[in-house]
């Protein structure tokens, strides 16, 4: 009876011919191991760097704004991704739900993506634009003011802990090596980020909320969701209206002949 | 036939290292699965979340699928891997100084991440949340294993490499691709970064890094502990040679194709959805010729699986590794799909992989080397049955509990009234729904994590030398 210790498993004879090939000799084995593992990667992702299999662009989708990009850092920081999708599917309870289904061209500033895994809470990806900026500061404080029976714990000190202009800058220097900000934009940003933050600041004192300063993570936070899909939605629409606007004249000239 | 006896023409191990690797597997096990328990807690009550930045769900769920892929499953596989290389090649390993450097560095790996990850810092790639200076470190520590893997074989004393081999071989290579790959990033900050890949295509290599993770530190080098571990306690030779040769070549070729059923419905190309879909089903094949060939090596010692608590884990093992390689190729389905994503059915699967096929194979090869590293029989026969029961049963609370909540709660997602509209427009609905489920799982969770504990327990009296027959047994053979 032959154990592992005694390097032979059953059968066949020790003399096979993959013993003899492969197994005498490691530096081919590996080599061989490399190439199986190498070749489902490559004919997967390869292609999608090429223009033609890879994500159709869009052109309305823009980067994110300096305040904007600051509350996706703080989006991933606070791991929102474990129980939020950014993925809307094209079946019909989701955009009955949701809105739009998500189109890849839409992800193309996002560094990392957020599509998500578990939907622990709703899909975010049509949250842009749904509700008003006080409700995402009553939520983020108080879930359950806003939702009755929700299990999201509250995030306080977003109300509290303030961003870091420097620290945004850092990070679009970074998101510069891959186009999404010029030299100038990242100059402008303690403008920009003040500007943004003083509007969303405005809003809130009309709904009563006065506690709350430009550089106020929360602020930078309901920036980033109030963006959300809210390009894509944008492009879906016009292009809709555009081919609707074509069937229409096709359909006119159809009739005037 | 004897190979573990101290024969004096026998090399030397180094077992020294074993015994660190071993130790640091279930310490680290029980934080991974404490930390999960937690997880548990906060989906069934959320004031568990404790309103502290660093205790939230979001910031923790991370520590505890690093703890326990990086920390519990990665210590057991070296454990397994330092002890059973050397002895399958007949050599000791290639570099000792390099052996403790892999122990040391990565278990300063795992305290780093521990620290970071409750503080925020995270790349948000699943299983690649870790910040990039940690990444570097990983690169360096595991290339430093892979150097002392390969000197090992080139150092080896016997002419072929088994089948155990190969396995452990996949894994040192194409873990390093795929972790170098998915971490390319641009610094912002020493703790924050961008990687350079965007949108779908990032998704993508995320993917195919994440489902690989699983493939090739949670499959394939488990299967090759299972092929040396299950002969040597069944005491019975491998099933079919010729069968692990197929499934050895076509499961690492088939694996790698399947990251895109995690992205079914996305955005990505509709060709690279379907092959992903196509691959994961023919993955079924290669998976399940690794079971049977693991089942079958029981031939004729099924008898002993009433004493033998080492054949007992590996048994339920290999049958939930059958059981959720089925299960995973039926979820890439892209009508199963449709239901199942985003739901706890895939928490459930991803459990009956961990606990069942990593976790009860890790305890079987725990086990099995206790008594032979430490030369002393174990403390406690009795608690190594006690804690196969309250694994096994916790295994299977917490998987039926996840199936009834995921698919609950998929079909309420989806659910149309009698004209057209949502059945549950509020979200909070279905969730409220979920709670009993997530108390049954905690349950199950926590009997699991106490049968882990009392394994602990049980090998640290074993290592203390305080059982009383030992004094009169002084054998270095195992009991059985």
């Amino acid at each position: 009876m032959s154990h592992p210790d005694n390097n032979s498993p059953q059968s066949p004879a020790p003399d096979s011919w993959h013993r003899r090939t492969l197994e005498h000799k490691s530096a081919l084995f590996a080599v061989l191991t490399t190439v199986a593992i190498s070749v489902g990667g490559l004919v997967e992702i390869v292609p999608l760097f090429t223009v033609s299999a890879g994500p159709q662009a869009i052109a309305e989708v823009t980067p994110y704004t300096p305040l904007e990009q600051a509350g996706r850092d703080i989006y991933s920081r606070e791991g929102c991704v474990q129980c939020h999708s950014q993925m809307v599917r094209p079946f019909r309870a989701e955009t009955l739900r949701y809105g739009e289904w998500s189109r890849a061209g839409e992800y193309t500033f996002d560094r990392p993506f957020l599509l998500g895994s578990r939907r622990i809470g709703p899909d975010l990806h049509r949250l842009g634009g749904k509700y008003p900026d006080v409700w995402h500061y009553e939520h983020m404080k108080d879930p359950r003011s806003t939702s009755p029976g929700s299990i999201m714990p509250a995030y306080p000190w977003l109300l509290e802990d303030r961003i870091d202009t420097a620290d945004v800058q850092a990070s679009m220097t970074a998101l510069s090596t891959f186009g999404h900000y010029t030299q100038a934009e990242i100059d402008a940003a303690p403008a920009a980020l003040a500007k943004q933050g003083e509007e969303i600041v405005g809003r809130l004192r009309q709904s009563k909320v006065e506690n709350i300063e430009a550089d106020h993570e929360i602020v930078a936070l309901i920036a980033y969701l109030q963006r959300l899909g809210t390009d894509g939605k944008k492009a879906i629409k016009d292009q809709v209206a555009q081919t609707e606007r074509a069937q229409g004249e096709a359909v006119a000239a159809g009739s005037a002949q | 036939m004897t190979a573990d006896s101290p024969a004096a023409a026998a090399p030397r191990y180094d077992d020294e290292i074993v015994k660190k690797f071993l130790l640091a597997t279930f310490i680290w096990g029980v934080v991974g699965m404490l930390v999960g328990a937690i997880l548990a807690l906060q989906l069934a009550w959320w004031p568990a979340n404790l309103g502290l930045p660093w205790t939230t769900f979001g910031r923790l769920r991370p520590l505890h699928t690093n703890a326990v892929i990086f920390a519990f499953t990665a210590n057991g596989l070296f454990t397994g891997i330092y002890y059973s290389m050397q002895r399958l090649l007949k050599t000791r390993m290639f570099n000792d100084t390099l052996s403790n450097i892999h122990f040391w560095g990565w278990q300063a790996i795992i305290v780093s991440a521990a620290i970071t990850l409750p503080l925020g810092m995270s790349q948000t790639h699943e299983y690649a949340e870790l910040i990039w200076p940690i990444d570097l470190a990983i690169a360096v520590v595991w290339v430093l294993f892979a150097v002392n893997f390969f000197g090992t074989i080139a150092v080896r004393k016997v002419k072929h490499l088994y089948v155990a081999i190969w396995f452990y071989m996949s894994m040192v290579i194409t873990i390093t691709v795929l972790h170098v790959v998915n971490n390319l990033a641009m610094p912002a900050t020493l703790t924050r970064s961008y990687p350079v890949f965007s949108g779908m295509t990032d998704a993508l290599v995320q993917w195919w890094y994440g489902h690989n993770a699983v493939g090739f530190l949670l499959t394939t080098p488990m299967l090759g502990l299972m092929y040396y571990f299950l002969p040597k306690a069944a005491e019975r030779p491998v099933y079919s040679y010729r069968l692990s040769i197929i499934h050895f070549w076509a499961l690492v070729f088939l694996y790698i194709w399947a990251g895109p059923h995690h992205l079914l419905y996305s955005g990505l190309p509709d060709w690279a959805q379907t092959l992903g879909m196509i691959f994961s089903v023919v993955l079924i094949a290669p998976s399940w010729g690794g079971m049977l060939n693991g089942l079958l090596t029981l031939r004729g010692a099924w008898d002993r699986l009433r004493s033998d608590a080492v054949l007992k884990f590996f048994v339920v093992g290999i049958t939930f590794y059958g059981m959720s390689t089925f299960e995973g190729p039926m979820m890439s389905i892209r009508a199963v799909n449709a239901l199942s994503h985003y739901t706890d059915w895939t928490i459930g699967h991803v459990h009956s992989g961990a606990l069942g096929w990593v976790g009860m194979s890790l305890f079987a090869v725990g086990y099995y080397l206790v008594p032979r590293l430490w030369k002393r029989p174990l403390h406690n026969e009795g608690w190594a049955t006690a804690h196969f029961w309250l694994a096994t049963i916790g295994i299977v609370l917490y998987v039926v509990a996840m199936w009834v909540s995921g698919i609950t709660q998929g079909l309420m997602w989806r659910a149309i009234d009698d004209v057209g509209q949502l059945q549950y427009p509020n979200f909070v609905d279905t969730v409220i729904k979920l709670v009993p489920f997530y108390w049954i799982r905690l349950g199950g969770g926590l009997m699991y994590l106490s049968g882990l504990v009392l394994m602990l327990v049980n090998i640290g009296l074993t290592i203390a030398g305080s059982r009383p027959d030992q004094a009169i047994n002084p054998s270095p053979a195992p009991a059985k």
